[in-house]
């Protein structure tokens, strides 16, 4: 049996990594990643609280922000390609049109 | 084997968000019928969905209801904001027929997508529970961020459309990491309980933390300082008329939810929050005043505006109690009201494949334009706050809240920041009136729409202004169950 600070432990690891990752890295599509990587270690967190609990309500949003995360993969993808189209470059660096 | 038992499923706490959901979803197959060319009867439509959802709400006035094990609440609260919300969205959906049908982007998607974020505004506005926030944030939001980019050759629409994506969904995540601590503080995401839980137990820092970071969700969605900076480059890339649905709705639907969760709930830890909120009030309305001064761009100038009334609302957030949330209400009507007006005269002045977006493209309006000039100047007095119209009765009810609960330094701040802003909104009015137009440009010729949302929205604020009082009556009544 692993210990539940196990889990919040690695969970907090994990939306560190993805909070440094969205902070640090240029392409759209890491930072993208990243952002994913914290809502899965939101997830963790919240299937370890809901067995501390033994209530079903950490689960249940577990599989809401499953389905929620693909509609952001959807929308996501959707506008890079639409920038990429326009650009042929892909680095957040370059959407600098409109700054101040 | 034991039958499952069925839960009983009550729809009706739902119903004005069950219409306009529905009707998105008829726009959307109703596009893909003939007549193809033409789409100007989706927005008819989508306009008739939003009344018919208009008139539900008030007919549920004083007798809503509870559904999903009390994840929903219609209560008299909600309706208030439904009624904000589906004012907005309609004016904008009208504002839409005209604009981008001028501006060749008229689609059954642009409509529909108008809807769906109307719809997780209006269930933000009645959620009791944090699991219904994030659907309807993310309902709303990812609505919005497909529709800050609809002018899909626009590279400005690009750009706005991936840093709202980007920025937003960075948000909602830390939005969810803070659900996930108050879950695991308390046990619960159902409001009530967690007020329950809170007031009973030792505050534990676990709770904090994830307070925290819903503060930062929350901060983001209405773009308070420090979170504010996708707001200007997503106004300014945005669809006129996207922008003015973000920049009244979806803040009036965040604040729903926040007013829900942080005055009304949880009283137990005000002198924790308060000195948080005082900051950041004072913050976002000096940053947001200071930097809108520096802007040539109208659509830029009334992002850190925005950003700037958010700073308001905050204030009437640290008065607290039923006058300060009572007084936040009121302003959300009068700053919706003002600010749909404000872009719809942008909206309308912008001529095909070329914006009139900054301040010195209105030089002269005023002899061009003489109505269009009028109607800009009024919205702009209301939005410094010049009795006798809406902006100036909000703004008396917000400071004289924050002074009454003994903030006297923040309304000081307040009136100074009020002052300030009075600069650049005043500039727009000189431009119009007092320079000469730099070049011979085509006639404006508003379209029966457009000119109908402005004349809507123009009443709205000359009313509230006039006659406040039933109004702030509604709000005070909508907040009073709420705050006991």
């Amino acid at each position: 049996m692993i210990p539940e600070a196990y889990y919040l432990a690695l969970s907090a690891v994990l939306f560190t990594i993805g909070v440094v990752g969205v902070v640090i890295r240029r392409n759209p599509l890491v930072i993208f990643m990243s952002i994913e990587l914290a809502l899965n270690a939101a997830n963790l967190a919240l299937v370890a609280f809901g067995q501390r609990h033994g209530s079903p309500e950490g689960q249940v949003l577990v599989f809401f922000v499953m389905a929620v995360a693909a509609a952001e993969v959807a929308v996501g993808l959707a506008i890079i390609v639409a920038i990429f189209r326009l650009r042929q470059r892909l680095s957040v660096d370059d959407l600098s049109l409109m700054r101040w | 084997m034991s039958p499952i038992p069925a839960p009983p499923v009550v729809l009706g706490p739902l119903l004005p968000s069950l219409i306009v959901v529905g009707t998105a979803i008829v726009v959307l197959l109703l596009d893909l019928l003939p007549p193809r060319a033409s789409k100007a009867h989706l927005g008819t439509v989508a306009l008739a969905g939003l009344v018919g959802a208009l008139l539900a709400t008030l007919r549920t006035w004083g007798s809503g209801g509870r559904a999903f094990h009390d994840m929903i609440v219609l209560d008299d609260y909600a309706l208030f904001f439904h009624i904000v919300i589906c004012y907005a969205a309609a004016l904008i959906v009208l504002l839409s027929m005209d604009y981008l049908r001028r501006a060749g982007a008229e689609s059954g998607e642009g409509y529909g997508l108008i809807l769906f974020s109307t719809a997780g505004m209006m269930v933000l506005a009645s959620a009791n529970d944090l699991i219904v926030v994030f659907l309807a944030i993310e309902l709303m939001s990812l609505s919005l961020y497909v529709l800050a980019g609809l002018f899909k050759r626009r590279r400005e629409a690009g750009e706005a459309s991936m840093k709202y994506f980007l920025l937003g969904v960075f948000a909602s995540a830390f939005l969810l990491y803070g659900i996930a601590l108050v879950y695991g503080a308390t046990g619960t995401t159902n409001f009530d309980r967690i007020v329950v839980a809170v007031g009973a137990g030792p505050r534990d820092r676990l709770f904090l933390i994830g307070l925290g970071m819903l503060m930062v969700g929350f901060g983001f969605k209405i773009s308070s300082v420090p979170f504010h900076m996708w707001a200007p480059d997503v106004y300014q890339g945005a669809p006129t008329s996207v922008t003015a649905l973000i920049a009244t709705g979806s803040k009036a639907a965040v604040f729903a939810a926040l007013i829900r969760l942080l005055v009304a709930g949880l009283r137990t830890i005000q002198p924790d929050s308060t000195a948080l909120l005082w900051a950041l009030a004072a913050l976002t309305m000096t940053v947001g005043n200071v930097v809108a001064i520096a802007q040539s761009n109208l659509k830029r100038m009334l992002a850190y505006s925005s950003i700037a009334h958010v700073g308001y609302m905050l204030v009437g957030l640290v008065a607290g109690g039923a006058p300060g949330a009572g007084a936040v209400l009121f302003y959300l009507l009068a700053y919706t009201f003002t600010t749909v007006g404000t872009f719809g005269v942008i909206a309308l002045c912008e001529r095909a494949g070329q914006e009139a977006v900054e301040v010195r493209d209105y030089a002269g309006l005023g002899r061009r334009h003489p109505l269009l000039a009028l109607t800009l100047g009024l919205f702009l007095l209301s939005l410094i706050g010049i009795p006798p119209l809406a902006g100036f009765v909000g703004k008396f009810y917000l400071f004289g809240s924050a002074v009454r609960a003994g903030y006297v330094w923040l309304a000081v701040i307040a009136v100074l920041n009020s002052a300030v802003a009075a600069y650049y909104y005043l500039r727009v009015i000189v431009y119009m009136y007092m320079q000469e137009p730099e070049a011979a440009s085509a006639s404006l010729a508003p379209s029966f729409a457009g000119g109908l949302a402005l004349a809507i929205a123009l009443i709205g604020i000359v009313l509230l202004g006039v006659m406040p009082a039933p109004f702030a009556d509604l709000a005070q009544a909508a907040v009073a169950p709420l705050i006991r």
